[in-house]
């Protein structure tokens, strides 16, 4: 079975592999940095990724963006411990949008796994400079002098700090044969660290795209087809010039691009308010198009019956049809999920300055270089003549890898030579998304009377992410189905099939992506065979899951079964699964493997004059090496409220192509009076790092689902449960 | 004109007196700490004191709050500087957008309410919504923060 399910999942893009991490090194041992010489006084650059000043202050590069992902602590804390830097001395600076830093992508998971290494490798690289340095000064064998906490120390007791070896470190060759630490003097690695930035934002000075100012700068809001890829056919600008702040009123053309701007008029103003308000002024006429007949209800009846019957079959391991004509019992269900809307706090913006052929912007990006070259190619220039700053992200969970808004802000900026900061309304995030597809899945098993499972088939239609890149796609597409296919049990006869489902908005990948609908249907269902075998969840499952094994994969990364029943086994055991719980309450449990991590959530809910509240959730996660436990921590704490606010809430519908959802009033999150206590326990590992900002947030909805039957003997099959009335 | 008192400064400004205090505040004065959400009251993103307790500034026009003491996250009052003290020791942010706003509602609730229970915390946060989810952390915080308040009493 294959494992590259959710990594590869942007190889479409560009061709991106793990070889990436193998590029930052190339560039690297051959690049000598001026881009951070900004001052006569700067020193020691041995990388692109660190900047070792005389006063001993160090600069290291965050080369990924920071959403809340604490990667700027993380990645640099790498650097740090290799180094043996003392982290007080630490400041850290976001690298522009450039190849030359290797693959920027901060999405899918990767920021940790992708450059581990690589940032081991720019400390250990550095230290090892510095110590020939002090062994030159001080005309002594290198073997001699070792560095601890921002010195260099001779056997015989003289020590110098890494500042004052700086411009003779500047001299040196960079060298070829470099030693790590035992990974036991870790110093920062695997310890719980501060964010870097943590002061900052609790006193408001962090600068997120939104708070972007130049000189001169513009405001614009822009009004955009109510139905995706619609135009505009006529307009009347009258009105919206008349209120007071408002400049210019301009269309802009859609640009028939995955990342292209869907077009529309936008209003220049002296404020965001008075740009609001003018858009809210204009008279737009719209060729609706195509999409104009979109209506997810009856949508999802059309994509239903499309796995009510035999579809496009991708994997068949032995013989299912078999196994259902000589099963003992045979259990059958549908599970339909709505779209979903990222929703950063943030919402998409950006500030573009165009002046001649050059273009400086100013973005909460996740992918900065993609951003970069859709503003190139708008541009129609050489990308030397693009600077792509990342700011903060005030979230991003995928929506801010897609630059449309980027792009916007490059169109009016060029259009009014003039800086021009482009703000979404919070409506215009909600109703002109990458929507997290819509799906509908049939499973069925057959089960042997000692309630094992025999066959397995789970059939599924939702709209592709590849839509987004190719239109016309109308099936799921490989990591799409790799989810269920890779599926971890041990299932002798199994089959896969997938339903047509052409898209109608624009498909993108969010927090988790395909694992929401899979994880979903694979955990609930799985519950419901259990019940039906007349076993216990958690037993039934190990069972499922089967054997000792390494997957034989292509990938590089071994799948390893013993893992994930140990992450199952520890939840279970944190929640001390097999103890009675309070009258009117109920465990679930889901387990899911992705982003090459391992998570069980337990979960305990009541119910209260028909509404569930959820008290308790414990979560396990194996991600290999831990390079910040806090940061793990918050991350799953964080995926838990995720995954509730989309079994709770989480629905985005469409009625004649429109969106109905508007605000965070009719598209509702978690809030504080709903939240349990979510308890994170990670296992300790000497394994590869893997992903951790997504791997939490699949298994939480079916694990409340599961719950809920156990304590009510109602198994909801759609989401969210709102619908139901039970929250 | 329209004088506004902000963080113990006076601003004396050319606009609209319909214009959102948000707006005035971030887009005319420029202190851009506090934070755009929603626009109509649901996320609390944009909240700043208006006298001591925390208001929806996107809300609210600046005609409104003329002659009344206003304070953002750049402001100082003895609340926020503890609560901002302990959002650092728990290391409640994770994005941090809302952040400003969380804070913010917290010192308002401070300020009316010295022994916070659970549930007056969970009423009065429930106006703010963290995206990110460090809701628990930002509940811890506040609780130490109490704590802290009763022993140095
Ligand atoms: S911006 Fe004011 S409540 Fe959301
Ligand atoms: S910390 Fe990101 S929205 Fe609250």
């Amino acid at each position: 079975m294959s494992t590259n399910n959710n990594i590869s999942r942007r190889s479409f893009v560009k061709n991106i592999s793990l070889a990436s991490g193998g590029l930052i090194l190339a560039c690297n041992y051959s690049l000598f940095s001026n881009e951070m010489n900004t001052t006569n006084a700067v020193e020691f650059n041995p990388n692109l990724f660190v900047q070792l000043n005389t006063d001993g202050s160090l600069i290291l590069i965050a080369s990924r963006s920071e959403m809340g992902n604490g990667v700027r602590t993380s990645l640099t804390s790498v650097i740090a411990d290799e180094m043996e830097a003392d982290w007080n001395q630490v400041s850290v600076k976001q690298a522009v949008g450039d190849a030359k830093y290797g693959d920027q992508n901060t999405d899918g998971s990767r920021s940790i796994l992708y450059l581990y290494e690589t940032m081991r490798k720019m400390g250990a690289m550095t230290k090892a400079m510095l110590i020939t340095a002090a062994a030159k000064t001080w005309q002594v064998p290198e073997s001699e002098c070792h560095a601890q906490n921002h010195f260099v120390i001779h056997t015989g007791g003289k020590k110098i700090g890494f500042g004052a070896l700086a411009e003779t470190a500047k001299t040196l060759e960079i060298p070829t044969n470099i030693t790590y630490k035992n990974p036991k003097d870790f110093k920062y690695i695997g310890k719980s660290l501060k964010s870097i930035d943590v002061a900052n934002y609790a006193n408001g000075s962090a600068i997120f795209g939104i708070d972007k100012r130049l000189p001169n700068m513009k405001f614009a809001a822009i009004a955009r087809c109510p139905v995706t890829f619609g135009t505009v056919q006529s307009f009347d600008k009258s009105a919206a010039m008349k209120i007071r702040g408002v400049l210019d009123v301009i269309e802009i053309p859609r640009i028939e691009k995955p990342f292209g701007p869907l077009g529309g008029i936008a209003v220049i103003a002296t404020s965001t308010w008075a740009a609001f308000e003018g858009k809210k002024a204009l008279a737009i006429t719209w060729n609706y198009g195509k999409n104009e007949t979109y209506d997810s209800e009856a949508y999802m009846v059309e994509i239903t019956k499309n796995v009510h019957q035999p579809a496009k079959v991708e994997k068949e391991i032995g013989n299912v049809d078999q196994a259902f004509a000589s099963a003992n019992k045979i259990i059958e269900s549908t599970f339909q999920l709505p779209h979903l809307a990222h929703a950063p706090m943030e919402v998409p913006n950006a500030v573009a300055w165009v002046q001649g052929d050059t273009c400086q912007v100013w973005a909460p990006t996740q992918d900065p270089q993609t951003a970069r070259e859709e503003v190139t190619a708008y541009l129609a220039t050489t990308s030397d003549k693009v600077t792509l700053n990342v700011t903060f992200l005030g979230g991003g969970f995928g929506r801010k890898s897609k630059p449309d808004y980027i792009v916007e802000a490059v169109i009016l900026s060029k259009a009014i030579h003039a800086p021009v900061q482009v703000v979404w309304t919070r409506e215009d995030d909600i109703k002109h998304g990458y929507y997290h597809t819509v799906s509908s899945q049939y499973m069925k098993a057959s089960l042997d009377n000692q309630g094992r499972v025999t066959g397995w088939l789970h059939r599924f239609a939702l709209p592709s992410i590849m839509s987004t890149f190719t239109p016309g796609i109308e099936f799921a597409q490989n990591w799409e189905i790799a989810t269920a296919s890779d599926i971890p049990y041990e299932i002798k006869n199994l089959k896969v099939e997938v339903g047509q489902a052409p898209a109608h908005v624009r498909i993108g990948w969010m927090r988790s992506v395909i694992n929401i609908p899979h994880g979903f249907a694979v955990n609930v269902f799985a519950d419901e065979l259990a019940f039906a075998a007349n076993k216990d969840p958690l037993e039934f499952r190990l069972d499922l899951i089967g054997s000792d094994r390494l997957e034989d994969t292509k990938d590089p990364i071994k799948y390893d079964t013993k893992r994930l029943k140990n992450v199952l086994k520890r939840a279970a055991k944190n929640a001390n699964w097999h103890q009675p719980l309070p009258n009117g309450h109920a465990y679930g449990i889901a387990v899911q493997y992705s982003f090459y991590t391992y998570v069980a959530s337990v979960v305990e809910v009541s119910m209260l004059n028909d509404k569930i509240k959820v008290h308790n959730i414990y979560t396990v996660i194996d991600c290999g090496t831990v390079i910040n436990s806090d940061t793990v921590k918050a991350q799953l704490e964080g995926a838990a409220i995720f995954g509730m606010s989309l079994a709770f809430y989480g629905k985005i519908t469409a009625k004649n192509g429109i969106i109905e959802q508007n605000s965070f009033s009719d598209y509702p999150l978690i809030r504080m009076n709903e939240i349990p206590k979510v308890h994170v326990d990670i296992v300790e590992s000497t394994e590869n790092p893997t992903g951790v900002g997504e791997p939490g947030v699949p298994v939480i909805a079916p694990a409340i689902v599961n719950a809920i039957f156990k304590l009510t003997g109602k198994r909801y099959y759609n989401l969210p449960l709102s619908d139901y009335n039970l929250v | 004109m329209i004088t506004l008192l902000i963080n113990d400064k006076k601003y004396k400004l050319d606009i609209a007196p319909e214009m959102p205090l948000l707006w005035a505040i971030r887009d005319v004065i420029g202190l851009t700490g506090t934070k755009f959400g929603c626009g109509i009251g649901a996320c609390g993103a944009c909240k700043v004191l208006v006298n001591a307790t925390a208001t929806y500034s996107c809300l609210t026009p600046v005609k409104d709050v003329v002659g009344k003491k206003i304070t953002t996250i750049e402001g100082t009052t003895p609340n926020l500087q503890l609560l901002q003290e302990a959002w650092a020791a728990f290391n409640v942010p994770q994005c941090g957008y809302c952040q400003p706003g969380q804070l913010i509602t917290a010192t308002s609730l401070l300020n009316t309410i010295n022994n916070p229970s659970d549930t007056d915390i969970d009423e009065a946060m429930s106006g703010n919504i963290c995206r990110c989810g460090t809701y628990q952390r930002i509940k811890s915080a506040i609780q130490h923060t109490v704590e802290l308040k009763n022993q140095t009493k």
